[in-house]
């Protein structure tokens, strides 16, 4: 069931460029929220302990939480009849729009702390941001996960160091998750031609000072867990321009599964 | 002397005092701040405005079915249950009375942060044990049963315990 937003905005009064865009990032936002908590959610009942399953189910149902918010929105500003439920079951992996990193499988403990790691401080970093988008619904909706978000960052930065300075296999996996998942922390922060336009339009920061932060905060827990910065790594882009890993199809295989064979099923 | 003249939408307010959280029936939708607005519109139609604590509360939908079914036993038949999320919900809006029940319930109430609950490796907090009132209590996590709650454990009593953790 969906409940209605009351906070309205000032799509109505948009150009249709405007519109478009917003609708084009607002999905793009949706996506990698909801490819994220998906992976989480796959951890469900297989953590190392139960309280870490339990975060992880927790994370990823913030993380779908604000998927619904984003969606319905994007839904509205297309305004072309589809749902929050199309836009999440209905569209083909090419159409996604989100980056590389969040679609990489989980891998072990390790991994899926890291790649929670990069992402959460990009995350945090934009929300802070967006919480002062002139458009109030991508606002209020960006005050609301921003609180939840700085939830998550601590626990994966406190388990970053966690793995960094604990025991040597602690270390030699996290080392590895780093040397994989490195290369896709730079898509995060390059902007995509629909970023620049709504940058240009004042309606979102400039990524190059969000990567300023974020690379400040990911050096201040590296060094706690006694790890090495990687330099010069080639950084894979694609993702938010619809050009994933093979990973995504299978992941997606999965999600859409009930809706593409039962179509339009409901509980 | 006049008698007191309760509005309509006033007595809507009181009935949903008997709409609870799922999770924690201990705490009606008014101690939680979840319950926002009460309209009654000119066409008797009720429309009712909800926040969710956190984006992914799953208790959301429960509660909009259960402020209608409420209303509806209560004869008002045409209700509206619409979702906010500006202003952002937050620990601030529980009431004393709600604070007081959940620490009888068991679960350790929101204490407000010593320092920036932004600040990354901050100090913790001292969290109480709702059942043996010690403050020599440890986190075990920040993530609970529900998103609302973290995991501690009293170092007296040696009980696992719920808080419901600070959100601003």
């Amino acid at each position: 069931m969906e409940l209605a937003h009351t906070t309205n905005t000032a799509a109505q009064s948009y150009s249709p460029e405007l519109r478009e865009l917003l609708f084009q990032y607002t999905l793009q936002l949706a996506d990698t929220s909801l490819i994220l908590g998906h992976r989480l959610s796959e951890w469900c009942g297989h953590g190392p302990i139960l309280e870490q399953d339990l975060a992880m189910a927790n994370i990823a149902l913030d993380l779908l939480g604000e998927t619904r918010s984003l969606y319905q929105y994007a839904a509205e500003l297309e305004g072309q009849g589809r749902t929050e439920d199309d836009l999440a079951f209905l569209r083909e992996a090419v159409e996604y729009r989100n980056p590389l990193l969040v679609e990489q499988p989980n891998g072990d403990f390790a991994d899926t702390i890291l790649r929670q790691f990069l992402f959460d401080g990009f995350h945090y970093l934009l929300l802070k941001q967006l919480q002062n988008c002139p458009d109030k619904r991508l606002a209020a909706i960006a005050t609301k996960s921003f609180k939840e978000a700085s939830y998550h960052l601590k626990w994966s930065s406190e388990w970053v160091i966690r793995l960094g300075d604990g025991t040597e296999e602690s270390k030699h996996r996290i080392e590895k998750a780093l040397d994989h998942l490195w290369r896709y922390s730079g898509e995060l922060f390059q902007m995509t031609p629909v970023e620049q336009e709504l940058h240009k339009a004042g309606f979102i920061p400039d990524y190059a000072q969000l990567k300023q932060q974020w690379d400040e905060h990911v050096a201040k827990v590296f060094a706690e867990a006694t790890l090495e910065v990687p330099k010069n790594v080639f950084m894979q882009l694609g993702g938010k321009t619809g050009l994933h890993t093979e990973h995504l199809g299978y992941l997606l295989a999965e999600l859409q599964y009930l809706q593409r064979a039962y179509p339009g099923l409901e509980w | 002397m006049l008698p007191k003249v309760t509005t309509q939408e006033e007595n809507i307010w009181r009935l949903l005092e008997e709409v609870c959280d799922p999770e924690i029936p201990v705490l009606s939708i008014l101690d939680l701040g979840v319950l926002r607005h009460v309209q009654v519109r000119e066409d008797g139609q009720v429309q009712v405005t909800i926040t969710p604590t956190y984006s992914g509360c799953p208790a959301m939908n429960t509660i909009a079915a259960d402020v209608k079914l409420k209303l509806l036993a209560e004869g008002y038949p045409n209700v509206q249950v619409d979702l906010q999320l500006s202003p952002a919900w937050t620990t601030d809006w529980l009431s004393e009375e709600g604070k007081q029940r959940l620490e009888a319930y068991g679960i350790a109430p929101p204490v407000e942060p010593n320092g920036d609950i932004h600040a990354l490796f901050g100090r913790d907090t001292t969290v109480r044990c709702p059942l043996c009132q010690s403050e020599n209590t440890r986190l075990v996590s920040q993530f609970s049963s529900t998103a609302c709650k973290a995991m501690y454990q009293c170092q007296e009593c040696l009980e696992p315990f719920d808080y419901f953790k600070c959100l601003k």
